[in-house]
């Protein structure tokens, strides 16, 4: 069965494709669209089934393993590879239903749906490729897409917020490309099972520079603080999907990057205690931007950053527990943040504006609106029962059998960043929600058509769900971490 | 293995050039200097080989021939650094046609900040004037 191995990178390409020579017919791309993203995910669960035997491995075009290109579906590949399509598949809708309501019939942006389809197979090429120089191309094939999707109709703000993002994407693409220069000229070659062998018996010195460079380069993509001012300042300003998937899944490709390179090349290195300190300080700085924030697109953005900081905080433990929490938190956090970011689209619809001092009384007008935020914002704060909770509760355990100073100091950390979180939201309830609606400006609502609030929901109820599937899908995490940690599995895997 | 010291000190070159050009401004320069800092990192990756005869059959013995991989990856970069630049000097002329310049504009926050200093300022010189007026008008009533 590893012919479905290749699939969910060469559906989209060839979708995208399709759509673009559709270009002049709108219906005949959405169909398209909808129905190659509604087969990647049915791929991608399939593989997940499957790859519970092992992980599945194909020699791209028949090259012998460590000289062609290789993709490896491990559970971790997998498990993402779902979520994303899911993701992707609602987001997808949603903005159908907005172009729709919008009467775009006449003037739709015909390059919305191939880019769309392109920086789909991008993020798929990343989770599934075996070797770092083809999980640089994914990285750019999905940084290519989102460069146009950002700047999107090309209004001022927008090419305003897309310069500082193109820029700075490119600045981490060299870094990336330097790195895999450096590791190539060190170990020649570029397979990661074939570095596992190889770093290993690199002298500590350079091994240090090597993660240096690649943590640098997906710490970028990550948004992790230092590295995170580009994020609040680009991603507010595109449309409202286009956020929200930039926002669930793009940083999440970053820390996938990040969980891979540090559990599979470079396990047990001193870059631990550096990885804590970044994930204390991304949790407290985004957290405390977003006390501040006026907007809710901003406040969510600020939010974003600062649990980045819990999946590196799993990630910096490095211990079985440490990397289950971090693993369950990523898919727990991409189903989260994209439906907050969906909710705030239809707020801004029904409201006329996201900034908090335009907005009240949604609570009475909407009352369906105010459910779809409320259920996902408790669920971000981490109130129980919600996976919120549970991801954040493995964390902290995970961080309290580590016993060190520096992880005390971030279970405290994370305790603060869960209140806060919750006060930044509370505040978006308060205000936007449960103010008396005379007290602000009224502007004329836009309608929200059912294909708009339909997805929003699903992917509310997915993250609710999450709770009721979380036994399940902890011991998968647990057992997705066992493999990365043992590191032989992949390897055997994919050089037999 | 030996790397090439030219090579070397050609990426070295490229690399701060491209890093003075990507703190400027304008987006023409940032361009120029994506440019130059691609180049470099492709220069780099041609480097990690051993230099030796080209790698194609029969011109060469196997044994002296350089690893062709390296060249193989720069050719993508390279494909990949063109597209880059196609779109970003696309959207250096967009931003010349909505605002007649290609400066690179502070974001919101920036701007809200900088307001709030201002304010601040203002505020301050207000207090210090009316601490002065208060001086004076102590010094009057003493007299």
């Amino acid at each position: 069965m590893t012919w479905l191995v290749p699939l969910p990178v060469m559906m989209p390409l060839l979708g995208a494709a399709a759509t673009l020579l559709m270009f002049r017919r709108p219906r005949v791309q959405r169909v398209i669209s909808v129905s190659v993203l509604t087969a990647t995910l049915a791929v991608s669960a399939l593989l997940l089934v499957l790859s519970a035997d092992g992980p599945l491995v194909v020699a791209v075009g028949g090259w012998p393993v460590p000289l062609g290109i290789v993709l490896v579906a491990d559970q971790l590949a997998t498990l993402m590879l779902v979520v994303s399509a899911a993701v992707t598949l609602c987001v997808l809708l949603y903005s159908i239903g907005q172009g729709d309501a919008d009467g775009d019939e006449e003037h739709p942006l015909s390059v919305f749906h191939p880019t769309y389809l392109i920086m789909t197979a991008g993020v798929t090429n990343a989770f599934l490729s075996g070797d770092l120089f083809n999980l640089y191309v994914g990285f750019e094939i999905l940084l290519a897409a989102s460069y146009v999707l950002i700047t999107l109709g090309g209004t001022e703000t927008r090419i305003r917020a897309g310069t500082t993002y193109v820029v700075v994407s490119l600045l981490s693409s060299v870094i990336f490309l330097s790195g895999i220069g450096l590791v190539y000229a060190s170990t020649g070659t570029l397979n990661m099972a074939q570095l596992v062998e190889r770093l290993d018996a690199l002298p500590d010195g350079t091994r240090m520079v090597l993660q240096g460079m690649l943590l640098l380069a997906f710490g970028i993509k990550a948004a992790i603080f230092p590295l995170s001012a580009w994020l609040p300042d680009s991603y507010p300003t595109a449309p409202a999907p286009v956020t929200a998937v930039f926002a669930g899944l793009l940083t999440k490709v970053g820390v996938y990057a990040i969980i891979r390179t540090e559990t599979l090349l470079f396990p047990g290195g001193r870059v631990g205690d550096l990885l804590m300190v970044a994930a204390l300080s991304t949790m407290l700085v985004g957290i405390l931007g977003a006390v501040a924030q006026s907007d809710i697109k901003r406040l969510l953005s600020f939010t974003l950053v600062s649990h980045i900081g819990f999946l590196l905080f799993g990630v910096g433990l490095a211990s079985r527990a440490g990397i289950a929490a971090a693993v369950f938190y990523t898919l727990h956090h991409i189903v989260v943040q994209t439906t907050l970011f969906l909710v705030t689209g239809l707020i801004e619809r029904r409201g006329g504006s996201t900034a908090l001092d335009r907005l009240g009384g949604l609570a009475r007008t909407a009352p369906v609106l105010a459910v779809l935020f409320f259920l996902p914002a408790l669920n971000l704060a981490g109130i129980p029962p919600f996976s919120g909770f549970l991801g954040k509760l493995g964390l902290i355990q995970a961080g309290v059998a580590d016993g060190s100073v520096l992880s005390w100091l971030l279970v405290a950390g994370s305790a603060i960043t869960s209140l806060l979180t919750l006060y930044a939201l509370a505040r978006v309830w308060n205000l936007a929600f449960w103010r008396s609606p005379a007290d602000t400006p009224s502007a004329a609502p836009l309608k929200s058509p059912k294909l708009m609030i339909s997805p929003t929901a699903a992917l509310v109820i997915a993250g609710t769900a999450l709770t009721l599937a979380a036994g399940p899908l902890y011991s998968l995490s647990e057992s997705v971490a066992g493999d990365l940690l043992a590191r032989t599995p992949y390897v055997e895997a994919v050089l037999p | 293995m030996r790397p090439s010291i030219v090579l070397l000190i050609a990426v070295g070159v490229l690399f701060a050039a491209g890093t003075t050009l990507l703190l400027e401004r304008t987006l023409t320069r940032v361009l120029l200097g994506v440019m130059l800092l691609g180049n470099g990192a492709n220069l780099l990756v041609l480097a990690s080989a051993e230099p030796g005869a080209p790698p194609i059959v029969g011109t060469a013995d196997t044994a002296e021939m350089t690893d062709p991989l390296p060249q193989a990856m720069i050719l993508t970069a390279i494909v990949i650094t063109l597209g880059m630049t196609a779109f970003l000097l696309a959207v250096a002329y967009r931003s010349w046609r909505l605002s007649g310049h290609d400066e690179v504009q502070d974001d919101a926050e920036d701007r809200r900040v900088r307001e709030l200093a201002e304010r601040d300022e203002g505020s301050d010189a207000e207090e210090l004037d009316a601490d002065e007026l208060d001086n004076e008008t102590l010094e009057e009533t003493r007299r």
